[in-house]
């Protein structure tokens, strides 16, 4: 049974429907993330859950009792805010001990709770400074431990890594999955990078306004995008017009000069669509011209006028000559790395 | 590297500055120290002013229990004042803030009505409301058996703190309204995440916060109304005194000029003595949530 359940759960402001038919499964201890461009309601899914605000419509199930029906207050999730919200006036060590502190837990088992927190987010020492005076990486992780520390059954994440530089944050995500990882909490992280979510989460719910697009491991929406919304938003990719030709036997997928058997059950126009670094330059296939070569280290970015439209081709810097501006190429590809859609898709 | 421009550029503040400090040092400063040393000079009914240097009027004041009545009137009546509007403003900031919109900016309007109206309306307008037995605050007060007779309102000090209160109360509210836009607009879930209840957040996590905003605004409050004058004129009139009043009948009336000058100086040292040490025990108290 899932851990946490929303189910057709929609939101209106006014006549504006925000969320609507979000339904979700989330297992003990995974890790979600909702990723989708801004605007498409991912906090407002986020707060339905924490409890401020009530859904439209639908309900939301913890642990199979009704979470709608108590108080954000008495929930136990914890939450990380995209501002961190800290208490200003309180220490560190205030901040991270205020949620115990309503729970009436004694003082020595608090200041223990709160010292270890606080060491698990790499903050020893830090118990007395003001948030005002730590580094937003710093506060950050105040942040992380004052939601930690009152093992809650959910954990919430807004857009926490937002407000950092992109080192910091790549370090953050790291640490963010490690401790997940240790103490095993179920974790939804709203985020708008696409990077961020799939290096973190075990699912990834992608959205576009306010409808989920797909739910899948981070490795599915990337190579099985369940519709061109969900290709274009994680990375790169090619979209290519493409037929299906029946006068052959048996069918092929023609999309210009390149084609392959043509997958069962799909007929007329379609589109194929297929990730730049799994497109190689070929002998035969899709006619193209080289218009800019850009090195970034690791690897070669090509973009190519083909006849078909644009298309981006990546390569590893693998040591080998690379076709140069100008030059007329072949693109070819697997028929296994592309995904195909129906015309409309 | 060219000393010159170094010079031009170190000029340059006290250049741009130089009109609004001649200014400023010709309408204040210049008065300011007239008035000082008007308050060391003589004074006599037939021989008028002489600018000889003696303590007599400080002394008077010194010793005259009159002028310590009416200085622990004035500064009785402006921390009661700066009490009222902070029992009530701050609240009222608080859920002002929490308004939609629309009321927001109506609310808003009705609190900083006060400033946009007539002093002499307003006050006259606050006697009528007790007025005697007749008044509509007294009347429904006393029909509610809350008090048994009617509050005195003209020549009392309780009347000098309402209407004060009254008008002082948009300096409370605006200072506290400055305070709560810097907090985080998700601290209150924040603390409602972690278990807080409502009372809770407001006492532990809100007030903590707006505290630095309350005493500026008290601060305000405080020094405009120990020298407010033409509230206490309309009410008090003669009979019921403060400093600033005090120091007008001197220069006015009695035409003792230097002894006027003597309370006006006591009553602005007086102010800002509490003003800059109060400040600086704010700044010092909430260090943490101004940095
Ligand atoms: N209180 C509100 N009243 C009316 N509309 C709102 C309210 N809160 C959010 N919205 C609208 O709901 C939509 C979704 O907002 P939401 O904050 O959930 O987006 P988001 O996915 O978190 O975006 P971002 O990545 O920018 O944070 C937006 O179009 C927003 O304008
Ligand atoms: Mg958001």
């Amino acid at each position: 049974m899932a851990y946490l359940e929303l189910d057709r759960v929609a939101k209106q402001f006014g006549a504006q429907t925000v969320v609507d038919d979000f339904s979700l499964a989330v297992g003990k201890g995974e890790f979600i993330s909702f990723l989708g461009p801004s605007g498409c309601g991912k906090t407002t899914t986020l707060q339905m859950i924490a409890g401020f605000l009530d859904p439209t419509r639908g309900v939301i199930r913890l642990e199979g009792k009704d979470l709608t029906a108590i108080h954000p207050a008495r929930r136990g999730l914890g939450i990380v805010f995209q501002s961190y919200a800290l208490f200003p006036h309180m220490t560190a060590a205030e901040n991270v001990a205020f949620g115990l502190e309503m729970r009436k837990v004694a003082r020595a088992e608090r200041s223990e709770r709160v010292r270890a927190a606080l060491a698990m987010v790499g903050l020893a020492g830090y118990e007395d400074r003001h948030p005002r005076r730590m580094s937003g990486g710093q506060q950050q992780r105040v942040a992380l431990a004052r939601a930690l520390v009152i093992k809650p059954s959910v954990l919430l994440l807004d857009e926490p890594l937002s407000n950092l530089d992109a080192k910091l944050r790549e370090e953050m995500q790291i640490e963010l999955r490690q401790i997940q990882r240790t103490i095993d909490t179920t974790t939804i992280l709203v985020t708008h990078d696409q990077n961020e979510a799939m290096s973190l989460s075990d699912r990834i719910v992608v959205m576009s306004q306010g409808r989920i697009e797909q739910i899948a491991t981070p490795q599915e929406t990337y190579e099985r995008p369940a519709s061109a919304f969900v290709s274009q938003f994680l990375g790169k990719t090619n979209d290519f017009a493409a037929t299906i030709d029946r006068t052959s036997a048996p069918a092929r997928l023609v999309a210009g000069s390149w084609s392959a058997p043509a997958p069962a059950g799909l007929s007329g126009p379609v589109t194929v669509s297929i990730r730049p670094e799994r497109i190689g330059f070929a002998d035969a296939g899709l006619t193209a011209k080289i218009v800019t070569r850009i090195f970034q280290g690791n690897h070669w970015l090509f973009q190519c006028e083909s006849e078909c439209g644009p298309a981006i081709v990546i390569r590893q810097n693998d040591g080998q000559s690379q076709p140069v501006e100008g030059e007329a190429v072949r693109l070819a590809w697997r028929p296994e790395d592309m995904s195909v859609r129906g015309a409309s898709a | 590297m060219s000393t010159a421009a170094e010079e031009r550029s170190a000029r340059a503040p006290w250049v741009l500055t130089a009109p609004a400090l001649m200014l400023f040092v010709g309408v204040l400063l210049i008065p300011l120290a007239m008035t000082v040393m008007l308050s060391f000079h003589d004074w006599g009914q037939y021989k008028g002013i002489e600018p000889v240097f003696i303590l007599k009027n400080w002394r008077e004041i010194a010793t005259d229990p009159y002028y310590a009545e009416m200085f622990g009137r004035t500064f009785r009546i402006a921390i009661l004042t700066t009490l009222l509007t902070a029992v009530l403003g701050a609240p009222e900031a608080y859920i002002l803030n929490r308004m939609s919109g629309r009321w927001k900016s109506f609310f808003l309007l009705i609190i900083l009505g006060p400033l946009l109206i007539s002093v002499v309306a307003r006050t006259l307008g606050w006697a009528l409301l007790f007025g005697g037995n007749n008044g509509l605050v007294n009347k429904l007060l006393m029909s509610f058996g809350l008090i048994r007779s009617p509050i005195p309102f003209m020549f009392t000090e309780t009347g000098m703190v309402v209407a004060l209160a009254h008008v002082m109360m948009p300096f409370m509210v605006l200072s506290v309204w400055a305070a709560l836009q810097r907090l985080d607009p998700q601290i209150e879930n924040a603390a409602l995440s972690l278990g807080a209840r409502p009372m809770t957040i407001v006492r532990r996590i809100i007030m903590p916060q707006i505290m630095p905003g309350v005493l500026s605004g008290a601060i305000i409050v405080f020094s405009l109304s120990a020298s407010a004058f033409a509230t206490p004129a309309i009410i008090g009139g003669r009979r019921l005194k403060v400093a600033a009043t005090l120091a007008y009948d001197e220069f006015l009336n009695t035409l003792d000029w230097p002894l006027g000058a003597a309370v006006a100086t006591l009553l602005l040292a007086a102010l800002v003595l509490i003003v800059v040490g109060s400040n600086a025990l704010i700044e010092r108290r909430y260090a943490e949530v101004f940095r």
